[in-house]
């Protein structure tokens, strides 16, 4: 059977089968063919030892989320099918490893026992497993060996161009070998990709973030190693320094953002990127920031909390600090990405805002989109202005005052160096001038000062659209009788979810703000309007994001929460809203069918 | 015309109790200024949290308080951006050898191009009398009544044997001396530690028993050989004052390693060519 999309996953051991290795180089090669793919991943801690797996979803049409059963499971040992085989549908394919198990008893799928381990060491390429595994896993369900092999020789034979020939060689045996013992076709193969969708980018969330960055202006990045943002510093570290900029790997969180506040406060457009514990560490500087008015980019990619957690586990846990991190009052603009190609347009509209309201601005991403690779259309970076931060104009040399107390909260920032207006920047409350005061009236004014900025943010942004505002997806609005309210990396399974009940005829529409802070609540309430019942499906215990909207909305919303450290599937969100749904009408499609 | 004291006075007053040590040690960073003749627009001077992390608000160039112990990394992140910018770090015990230890290390081992001066009074100030990183064991203070359990930390041995490329202590009883001191430190390129010792007259009055103590280092001291700088370091009998050590040959500073090579606000429409970056992820 021809299909339009296949979820394959690979299992192996860390450190042993290189199944992430070979997920990713199957990633490229499947975008250069033109079709859609959408990756997740999960592994250990741990550097060698323990449980992988690679997950990709290819598609003819675009895939907005990781999907639900698996159509293909390629278990490199007994383990990953002890794990894995539960998601298998009953009909997959399982290619194993015979000298690693036995057929299973009871699958009713089709099951391929390829001699993997065994080829490997007969060719001597102890390492080229997962390349004879990738080989014959594309005979089996067709997918386009040359584009393969000769992504193959671009990632691999950059690195270490003397395995060019043993690479090829490893393929083609996996490849050749299903084509010598498996003379029946495989009951799932893909179909062609769309010819007219042309191969887009391939990026991973963490590296579009990095992307928007740079398009922004970024030139400065501290940075301290930790999963799951660790990538984001090492990316940076590769790109920034070409073009002029400064990477410092610090002794820990609270360099990383200081060094970042010293470098903004010098005029350099400059950014961090962390996870929750170095998150945790960097809230006092966040205020110092927040008080001085000093621009920056903090992105905090969530892992499952709390304390050190589960690394390498996917959460929405970290939105509560977010909001509310640190001591005072200190408004900060929080943004959340929804997609991969959102990470690009909100990093750079990160920038735009912290440069323009000259305070902190939050990028909240998480595990699973900081390490989701998916392909995605050159992006238009046009879209989100490039702006620097006001500086004092000349008539405003005289007599400067870097605190002014303006209509706007927005006064002119002098930079050293650059503009003849030396002041004191102070995490101190001041006057006008920068110098401390503590008098009820300065302290008063300067907090409305600095909360006044973020109401300007707030207004600028409420009338945002698509794709930088809120997306929706589903029925039109008004037809809608069940709403579904995301955020974050969940957008991708609500899309999947509420667009495929929609076509199968339920009411049912999502809607998906970007900007969590200030949050655009009459959008929400709008969407509302007509609305039963508004479920929110996020990645904790709690419902932040829920208890967050009802707080400026005061709406009755159901919370659907999942937090074992993997992401939903569309079916778990379809499943919710089916409670407050009954049965869709009868479309034409479906008497049809 | 060469600038004088005075232009680097800024209208913010001082805060500090009369006769406090820090008085000396702003004295003699004016002078050093004035001597540099250093433009207050390329000039930044950074501080922690502490009575003498106040200095920056005295001083008429550009300035920054950080938070308690983060003088450091913020001054880096400074200097890195724009290493055109003479960068001036100050702080008190407890902001640089407790709460900003790690940090100091850390400078140190990194040497950016940045002259840290430590106002060492071993008493916390401004939270009016507790024991701190040099006060010596036994010290009895409000929150030590019964003496202090722990041993003082050596800030000059501490950046010694961290790799410190210019390590000096001064006194500001001396502001002559210190004088010369903050420039030879502004004057290093890479990082500059000052350890000056700033008496607290109301909380830990030192004074008389420092002018006994205090005393030039010997004159046939190598100031190029880190072992007899330790030597001077761990001296017990005295409180030596000097350039215990500077590298002969200095090595770069970290901006000379990490550097923003074309400041984005002197290349403001940046040709960066944002296609070809995005056209490498295909």
């Amino acid at each position: 059977m021809l299909v339009n999309t296949l979820l394959i996953r690979l299992g192996g051991e860390s450190g042993v089968d290189n199944a992430i290795s070979a997920g990713d180089v199957l990633t490229r090669a499947v975008a250069r063919s033109g079709y859609h793919v959408h990756t997740f991943r999960t592994y250990p801690a741990e550097i060698r030892g323990g449980p992988v797996m690679f997950q990709l979803r290819i598609g003819v049409h675009p895939i907005p989320s990781l999907g639900d059963r698996l159509d293909v499971l390629l278990a490199f040992n007994k383990e990953a099918w002890d794990l894995h085989h539960g998601d298998l549908r009953p009909d997959g394919i399982l290619i194993y490893d015979p000298d690693a198990m036995t057929e299973p008893e009871g699958f009713t799928g089709t099951a391929y026992a390829i001699p993997l381990d065994r080829m490997a060491n007969d060719l001597n390429l102890r390492k080229g497993k997962n390349l004879i595994a990738l080989g014959a896993l594309s005979a089996l369900v067709g997918l386009d060996f040359p584009k393969l092999r000769d992504t193959v020789r671009d990632i691999y034979g950059r690195k270490r161009p003397q395995f060019i020939e043993s690479n090829r060689i490893a393929l083609l045996a996996g490849y050749q070998w299903v084509r010598d013992h498996i003379p029946e076709e495989a009951p799932l193969r893909l179909a062609p990709p769309d010819p007219d969708h042309e191969p887009g980018l391939v990026m991973s969330g963490n590296r579009a973030i990095v992307a928007g960055a740079l398009a922004a202006g970024c030139r400065y990045f501290g940075g301290y190693p930790i999963t799951p943002a660790t990538d984001i510093l090492e990316e940076m570290a590769r790109r920034l320094p070409p073009l002029g900029g400064a990477v410092l790997q610090t002794e820990d969180e609270i360099s990383a953002i200081s060094s970042v506040i010293g470098a903004s406060i010098a005029g350099v457009k400059a950014m961090t990127a962390t996870s929750g514990p170095g998150f945790s560490l960097m809230q006092e500087m966040l205020g110092l920031a927040t008080m001085a008015e000093v621009p920056l980019v903090v992105v905090d990619s969530m892992r499952a909390g709390p304390s050190t957690g589960m690394p390498t586990k996917t959460e929405q846990s970290d939105l509560n600090i977010a909001l509310y991190g640190g001591h005072g009052e200190a408004p900060r603009i929080v943004l959340a990405p929804r997609s991969v190609e959102d990470c690009f347009y909100q990093t750079m509209q990160a920038f735009y805002l912290s440069e323009t309201f000259q305070m902190p601005v939050i990028l909240l991403t998480d595990q699973s989109l900081s390490h989701r690779t998916a392909t995605l259309p050159m992006p238009d970076w046009t879209l989100v202005p490039v702006v620097s931060r006001l500086r004092p104009a000349p008539h405003e040399v005289k007599n400067y005052l870097r605190y002014r107390l303006t209509e706007s909260g927005i006064s002119p920032m002098g930079i050293p160096g650059f503009d003849p207006t030396p002041y004191t920047a102070t995490g101190l409350e001041h006057d006008e001038s920068g110098a401390p005061n503590y008098t009820p009236q300065m302290h008063t004014a300067q907090l409305d000062k600095r909360g006044h900025k973020f109401e300007i943010a707030a207004e600028a942004l409420c009338g945002l659209e698509p794709p930088l505002g809120c997306l929706t997806y589903g029925v039109p609005e008004q037809e809608a009788r069940v709403g579904v309210l995301g955020w974050g990396s969940t957008v991708g399974v609500i899309r999947e979810a509420v667009e495929e009940m929609a076509a199968q005829g339920y009411p049912v529409a999502a809607l998906a703000p970007a900007v969590i802070n200030p949050l655009p609540a009459d959008r929400i309430l709008s969407f509302a309007r007509n609305l039963q019942a508004i479920i929110v499906p996020e990645m904790n215990r709690t419902g932040q994001f829920a208890a967050w909207v009802k707080a400026h909305t005061e709406l009755p919303l159901i919370s659907l929460n999942k937090y074992g450290g993997l992401p939903f599937t569309p079916a778990e969100i379809q499943a919710k809203v089916k409670e407050y749904l009954t049965a869709p009408k009868a479309t034409k499609e479906a008497t049809d069918g | 015309m060469a600038r004088k004291r005075r232009n680097y006075k800024s209208h913010v007053k001082p805060t500090w109790c009369p006769g406090c040590g820090d008085f000396g040690l702003l004295a003699a960073l004016y002078q050093a200024m004035a001597r540099l003749d250093l433009d207050p627009m390329y000039t930044v001077v950074v501080s922690g949290i502490g009575c003498s992390s106040r200095l920056p608000f005295f001083v008429k160039t550009y300035g920054f308080q950080t938070a308690h112990g983060r003088v450091l990394p913020v001054a880096t992140g400074v200097k890195i951006a724009n290493p055109e910018l003479t960068v001036i770090a100050v702080g008190g015990d407890g902001d640089g050898f407790s709460i900003g230890g790690n940090h100091l290390i850390h400078a140190v081992r990194r040497n950016p191009g940045i002259t840290y001066l430590v106002m060492d009074n071993r008493i916390y100030g401004l939270t009016k009398g507790q024991t701190s990183p040099t006060s010596p064991q036994g010290t009895k203070t409000k929150s030590t009544p019964y003496g202090s359990p722990d041993m003082p930390i050596n800030p000059m041995a501490w950046v010694l044997t961290a790799g410190a490329t210019f390590a000096a202590r001064g006194f500001s009883g001396d502001p002559r001396r210190l004088t010369d001191l903050i420039v030879r430190g502004i004057q290093h390129p890479g990082f500059a530690f000052i350890q000056v010792m700033s008496p607290c007259v109301t909380f830990n009055n030192t004074y008389a028993r420092w002018r006994e103590l205090v005393t030039e280092l010997p004159p046939d001291h190598d100031p190029t050989d880190r072992m007899a700088a330790l030597a001077q370091a761990f001296r017990e009998d005295a409180i030596p004052v000097g350039i215990f050590y500077r590298e002969a040959d200095p090595r770069p500073a970290l901006e000379e390693h990490v550097r923003v090579a074309d400041h984005p606000l002197r290349t403001e429409n940046h040709s960066f060519d944002v296609r070809s970056l995005l056209e490498s992820y295909r």
